[in-house]
């Protein structure tokens, strides 16, 4: 089905799983509290950026979940027979990719979480971003299985470029030029995400300092 | 320079509003009404560098809401205002390294590592070099007895614990200015003392300015020469502590009618007023139960009615040492002294004595709460205008 046969689904799915394991976050839940309670203060008060601390924090759960994720990758290795090619060269380039989707992933959703700086409470658009995501960056299937128009949307939004670029890559999917343009466009969210950070954040402080906590 | 400059600052929150009920929180859903709080109305003081000053108020009186504008947390709606040469809520690096907030119990520690890793935490975020992190850290440890509570996680400290080890992490980096919000709140006498004593100490052997919040009137006395009270998110008083003790309302008025007329009452104390059979005597606060004694033993009395100043003839009807309760809700004369409503010493340990005969709805606890104290002297004075509700007990 269009190029994925058995085992390379089992492939993709296996490969999501890793680079979904290692770029999500759970900011948006966490701000949201943050504000409500108060919390934030605390750490306003403190010479350092927040995002700091939250870099740290994910930093380390990835890193202590590994050790639950290697044996899952490993049984399910043995239980569904992917298959894939492998090459050194596209391991090497697949790490690379996932920092950056790692970074960028980061970015976009540490900026949608400070949207509870304006409601408090943000539930709602975090329902929506993780719906729009689930299609758009090839969680629920393949983007190759999806309509054109969806795929479309994903090459213009960053969903695509913070989950499916890297599973493709490491599967050895895409072309060279294919590879060079998923880096770019990385890269170019990565900005794009740090940019958004800084003015939301500059805006959303503001607010929050004039409302009080 | 002062350590602290504040002018003319203001701060008015805009808080949503909503009457109780179902119908009502779904009309909030698409009208929601606001209503504009003032919480801070154009205060203006300075302190200088190595001062402890004392914030009183009532609840709600605006004393939080400062000490977040000063470190930076809330920006003010109004005014201008510095803290060591900084302007606060652009929280540079170089002015939130200097300073911190001590407030409630939730802002240094992380909950489910050790205590000292949280300092650690802290060593990093502040960039402290190891050596002073470790003399500050045996100094800390040693001030507030910290050594068994160093390698426990925090969700294991008790109440009194933690708040020890929250001033702990509060102080590491050795700010010059501390902003203390209730710094000995929930906490037993014992305990208490402590932070005292080494707020008393970090203050003397640092030259660090204080801003201390309480309602603990011990903490205030023990560590504060100047207080500013405030309430309604204005400055009722300004100055030496020592002041707000003697100023206000040292004095007892005494209202004596006598069956003759003509008597010399001037060997009691001072006479205000002499009005055919009526007289008014002004008389120090701590000697009235004697003064009253000895009239009722040497003269002819018909009524005799002690009250705090003003006098007040239209209550001298009332049966002899009969105690005088204020009426809720009554409106004090527009040129009544405001000290003398506010009446802080009444609650002051020399000053108590007299309080509690003198005024029968006054608890004799002592000098354990300001709150209940200002509430009624600020009340009396701007109360009957912006908020009558509050003056009725109970």
């Amino acid at each position: 089905m269009a190029g994925y046969d058995a085992g390379e689904f089992a492939a993709y799915y296996i490969v999501l799983m890793v680079v979904n394991m290692w770029t999500f976050t759970w900011i948006m839940h966490e701000m949201g509290y943050r504000v409500q309670h108060g919390e934030l203060s605390a750490m306003l008060l403190k010479p350092i950026h927040p995002i700091h601390s939250d870099i740290a924090d994910n930093i380390g759960y990835k890193t202590l979940t590994l050790c639950v994720l290697i044996p899952s990758v490993v049984v399910l290795g043995l239980l569904f027979n992917p298959t894939f090619e492998f090459e050194t060269k596209n391991a090497l380039l697949f790490v690379v990719a996932l920092i950056l989707a790692y970074v960028l992933r980061f970015f976009v959703e540490w900026a949608l979480a400070l949207v509870a700086f304006w409601t408090t409470r943000n539930e709602a658009v975090n329902q929506m971003y993780y719906f729009f995501g689930l299609f758009l960056s090839g969680r629920i299937a393949p983007l190759d299985l999806l309509p054109g128009w969806t795929r479309a949307a994903a090459d213009a939004l960053p969903f695509k470029w913070s989950v499916a670029f890297p599973v493709e890559l490491a599967l050895g999917r895409l072309e060279r030029a294919q590879i060079t343009h998923g880096f770019t466009m990385q890269v170019v969210w990565v900005i794009i995400g740090f940019a958004i950070v800084k003015l939301v954040w500059r805006r959303g402080i503001r607010k929050y300092s004039a409302v009080g906590s | 320079m002062h350590a602290i400059t504040v002018k003319e600052l203001s701060k008015a929150y805009v808080v949503p509003e909503r009457d109780a009920g179902l119908r009502a929180a779904v009309v909030s859903l698409v009208r929601r009404k606001t209503r504009e709080v003032r919480a801070v109305e154009a205060i203006s003081f300075n302190v200088e560098h190595g001062e402890v000053v004392g914030f009183l108020g009532p609840n709600g009186a605006g004393k939080t809401t400062t000490l977040k504008m000063l470190s930076g947390l809330l920006y003010p709606t109004d005014g201008t205002y510095e803290v060591l040469g900084h302007v606060p809520h652009r929280r540079e690096r170089a002015f939130l390294s200097q300073i911190t907030l001590v407030m409630g119990q939730r802002n240094q520690l992380i909950w489910d590592i050790p205590m000292i890793d949280s300092l650690e935490r802290n060593r990093a975020v502040y960039r402290i070099p190891h050596g002073d992190y470790r003399d500050t850290l045996d100094e800390l440890t040693d001030l507030l007895e910290l050594e068994s509570l160093l390698p426990k996680p925090v969700r294991n400290l008790s109440l009194g614990e933690r708040m020890k080890c929250e001033i702990a992490a509060a102080l590491l980096h050795r700010p010059k200015v501390l902003f203390l919000d209730e710094p000995t709140i929930g906490l037993d006498v014992t305990m208490q003392r402590r932070i005292r004593t080494f707020v008393e100490e970090y203050n003397r052997a640092h030259g660090a300015t204080v801003l201390l919040t309480s309602h603990y009137m011990a903490d205030v006395e023990a560590l504060c020469k100047r207080v500013v009270v405030i309430h309604h998110g204005q400055i009722l008083f300004d100055g030496a502590l020592s002041d707000l003790v003697t100023r206000f309302s040292p004095h007892k008025t005494i209202d004596v009618e006598l069956e003759n007329e003509n008597a010399d009452l001037s060997p009691y104390g001072e006479v205000v007023e002499a009005d055919g059979l009526r007289y008014s005597l002004r008389v120090p606060k701590e000697a009235t139960p004697q003064v009253t004694a000895r009239i009722l033993g040497d003269l002819p009395v018909l009524d005799l009615t002690v009250e705090d100043p003003p006098s007040r003839k239209s209550s001298s009807r009332s049966s002899p040492l009969k105690r005088r309760k204020p009426t809720p809700g009554r409106r004090e004369p527009a040129d009544t002294n405001a000290c003398d409503l506010l009446g802080i010493p009444e609650n002051h340990p020399r000053a108590s004595v007299s309080v509690s005969r003198c005024h029968g709805d006054l608890d004799d606890r002592g000098a354990s709460r300001t709150d209940d104290l200002l509430r009624r002297l600020v009340n009396r004075r701007v109360g009957p205008r912006r908020r009558r509700g509050r003056l009725r007990r109970g």
